[in-house]
């Protein structure tokens, strides 16, 4: 917990921790580790801090002269300019909310964040752009890497056994589509089972079962 | 001289409510009770009943009250209508203010508001049933709803009042105790780092009585911080001794 | 994405417009179909009457403060009921604080239309002094979550704390008036119940969640008593309501009262 001890003396500081009077000490909730010579605490809770490479999933809520201001759900709203989607300098003859109006939803890469650490987006890459089709749900920030595993481990089982496409925002959006509404029930089932259990263990497989007894439970 | 001792224990000192002049009134903490905030969290203190949500961080609006280095903490103390007696308007009063800027005193020192420049992290503290002592009940409810969101912080703040009632130096007044009593002294502290982040005081006290009550209400703190503990891991169900 | 900048997302609108139109709506309900209904009486010991409502997320807290005052000018020998909403910040990232919003005003004001028309206090036998002094009845309608449907839920909340409120009993000594130390029960006798339908695409839905209320075209809101006549009507919305989708929705009002009266009857 905030203030709590993970360590005294030589040991690096990891996520969400801080040094004071030659201890290393929590700042979040969460789970403690120790590792590579540094000591982190895994949040249990945490807000979306944006890091350049971050996917992210957004809505578009203004249009200012030659950029998109999206919602990112971070502590700032973030920028999408003209030349970060279209791959073309701007020009006055563009009608913006052709390309993207207020009210669509976005999946976007953060490529840079400025020196006033407002997010920059870009679109322009496989996968990114508007989103047609699907719905959002979101879980907190911190559990996002719990829904993908180890190298995609998690994200990856529940593709296969649900055949449904999801993205994964690291801001905590995750977007889902299936075939079907049956498919896409079960995921969101799933999700919001591993956002209350991210923090225990043997949780891949317990989900793998979990799928597969909702699926029987349809039929 | 035994006769003298024996006359003063005849006459009993006692309290409204039959406590301890050093016994806390019962608590009860719950984390993430609000599914809409970011952070929330419920606190019963006697019959205080207080929920506490936060937001953020995020935008800060109007824009030009951002800070350009840290977070604006901002906090609201409201009360309920219905929560005292008589009923009170729905209105802010000049007390309200008072206690609003209280809380982000008491809290500020605590969190990391450098690493979110120009953004705000919003304190909104609903007192559903007022009973004495309710700025040191929204303090700590407001300390689990911070960790609750996520925000981080240096260490929880707790919050406990002590003051003079009939003569004693008594803990956590309760409404009477507070209109009748002669010194009334909040304190918030933050027990990992050793440091008082909030002291007020109303009435009259000799610098020793001063003393006694803050020593008094460090102790109280100490009680209050082990239920704040556990009222954020049992959101986890997690019984043993972790962060 | 928080709906702080009051912005519905497209994709969000459509989805929503698809499952209503295929009957099983984003949350799994049918059309028709409240979310759970919890009534707790009884909440605020120190207010004379209080209840707290949960519908599915949706969070109201509803407390009652009796006092001796002056009547209304055009009822001096009847009591006084004055119903006022609070939207705290606490409930939803899109409420801020400040003065009552009209959406406040309108829910304290249709709460208190079907609380008065019903007659769910026998208003006449309040009076203490006629023509001077009488009963007041504050409802304050706290919203703790909002999730949707706020006005079913105030209802709710309201009615079951006058059931459970006990009223100060005054006494009248030379004219003038004075507090004992007894308290009566408050007599609420009359059931009245609101229901909520709101229109998407060509579906009617009952119970909207807070998504289903940013995507709507028209909201009405039916409130019923327990002997099915309707006492209250409030239409709110952007867009219109044919006279058959009206019909259709009185229909289904005074059916629902019933099983929403149950929730509350079985909770005393």
């Amino acid at each position: 917990m905030p203030g709590d001890v993970l360590y005294e003396g030589r040991i690096r500081t990891g996520d969400n921790t801080y040094r004071a009077q030659g201890k290393v000490c929590a700042t979040r909730i969460g789970l403690v580790e120790y590792g590579r010579g540094m000591g982190s605490v895994i949040a249990l809770e945490a807000s979306y801090n944006p890091l350049v490479g971050d996917l992210v999933i957004g809505k578009i809520v203004n249009i200012d002269l030659g950029q998109w201001m999206v919602d990112i759900d971070a502590s700032s709203s973030a920028i999408l300019s003209v030349p970060d989607v279209i791959d073309a300098p701007f020009n006055p003859d563009i009608v913006m909310p052709d390309i993207l109006d207020v009210g669509d939803t976005i999946v976007a890469k953060i490529v840079d964040l400025d020196r006033r650490r407002t997010p920059i987006l870009s679109t322009l890459g496989r996968g990114l752009g508007k989103v047609e089709e699907g719905f959002i749900i979101r879980i907190t920030p911190s559990k996002i890497p719990r829904l993908i595993g180890k190298k995609g481990s998690m994200v990856n089982m529940i593709l296969k056994e649900t055949g449904c496409r999801i993205v994964i925002g690291q801001n905590g959006q995750i977007l889902i589509h299936g075939r079907t509404r049956d498919q896409e029930e079960i995921v969101v089932d799933v999700i919001d089972k591993i956002n209350k259990e991210a923090h225990t263990t043997g949780l891949t497989s317990r989900v793998q079962e979990y799928i597969k007894s909702l699926k029987e439970g349809q039929d | 001289m035994s006769k003298k001792k024996k006359s003063k224990r005849k006459k009993k000192w006692e309290r409204i409510d039959g406590r301890e002049a050093n016994e806390l009134r019962p608590i009860k903490i719950e984390s993430g009770v609000l599914p809409n905030a970011d952070g929330s969290a419920y606190i019963e203190m006697g019959r205080n009943k207080i929920i506490v949500g936060v937001f953020g961080p995020g935008e800060m609006h109007p824009k030009h009250l951002a800070k350009p280095h840290k977070a604006v903490l901002r906090c609201r103390y409201h009360m309920a209508p219905f929560s005292v007696d008589p009923r009170r308007s729905p209105a802010p009063s000049r007390r309200d203010t008072e206690i609003g800027m209280v809380m982000r005193y008491s809290l500020e020192p605590a969190i990391f508001l450098e690493r979110y420049p120009r953004s705000c992290i919003e304190v909104y503290a609903e007192v559903l049933q007022a009973d004495g002592g309710t700025r040191c009940a929204s303090i700590n409810a407001a300390t689990v709803a911070l960790v609750d969101a996520g925000i981080p912080m240096r260490d929880l703040v707790v919050s406990c009042a002590a003051g003079k009632y009939n003569g004693r130096v008594i803990l956590d007044l309760g409404d009477y105790e507070d209109k009748e009593g002669e010194a009334d002294v909040p304190v918030a502290y933050m027990p990992k780092l050793g440091e008082v982040t909030l002291l007020q005081m109303d009435g009259i006290l000799s610098a020793e009585e001063l003393e006694k009550c803050i020593n008094l209400s460090i102790e109280g703190c100490n009680q209050i911080y082990e239920m704040q503990r556990e009222a954020l891991k049992k959101k986890y169900g997690i019984e043993k001794e972790e962060n | 994405m928080s709906p702080r900048h009051g912005i519905v997302p497209r994709l969000k609108r459509k989805k929503i417009q698809e499952a209503v139109t295929s009957g099983k709506r984003m949350d799994g309900r049918e059309l028709e179909d409240y979310r759970e209904i919890v009534v707790k009486s009884n909440v605020i010991e120190k207010a004379e009457g209080s209840a707290e409502v949960f519908l599915g997320d949706t969070r109201v807290m509803v407390g009652i403060k009796i006092k001796c005052g002056a009547p209304f000018e055009d009822t001096p020998n009847a009591g006084v009921i004055i119903c006022n909403a609070e939207f705290v910040p606490i409930a939803s990232p899109n409420f801020e604080p400040g003065p009552p919003r009209e959406e406040s005003i309108e829910l304290a004001r249709v709460v208190d239309r079907g609380l008065r028309s019903a007659e769910v206090v026998d208003f006449s036998k309040l009076a203490i002094i006629p023509g001077k002094y009488v009963y007041v009845i504050n409802v304050d309608i706290y919203i703790l979550n909002h999730a949707g449907n706020l006005i079913d839920a105030s209802a709710i909340a309201a009615l079951a704390a006058l059931r459970g409120t006990m009223k100060p009993v005054y006494k009248v000594k030379d004219g003038e008036v004075l507090l004992t130390d007894k308290k009566k029960p408050l007599k609420a006798e009359k059931m009245p119940v609101a229901v909520t339908l709101v229109k998407i695409g060509d579906s009617l839905i009952l119970d909207p969640s807070a998504d289903e209320e940013e995507v709507m075209d028209a909201r009405l809101t039916v409130t019923v008593d327990e002997d099915g006549n309707v006492c209250t009507i409030q239409k709110s919305g952007t867009y219109g309501l044919t006279i058959e989708e009206i019909g259709k929705a009185i229909n289904i009002a005074v059916e629902k009262a019933t099983e929403i009266r149950s929730k509350i009857t079985g909770n005393d």
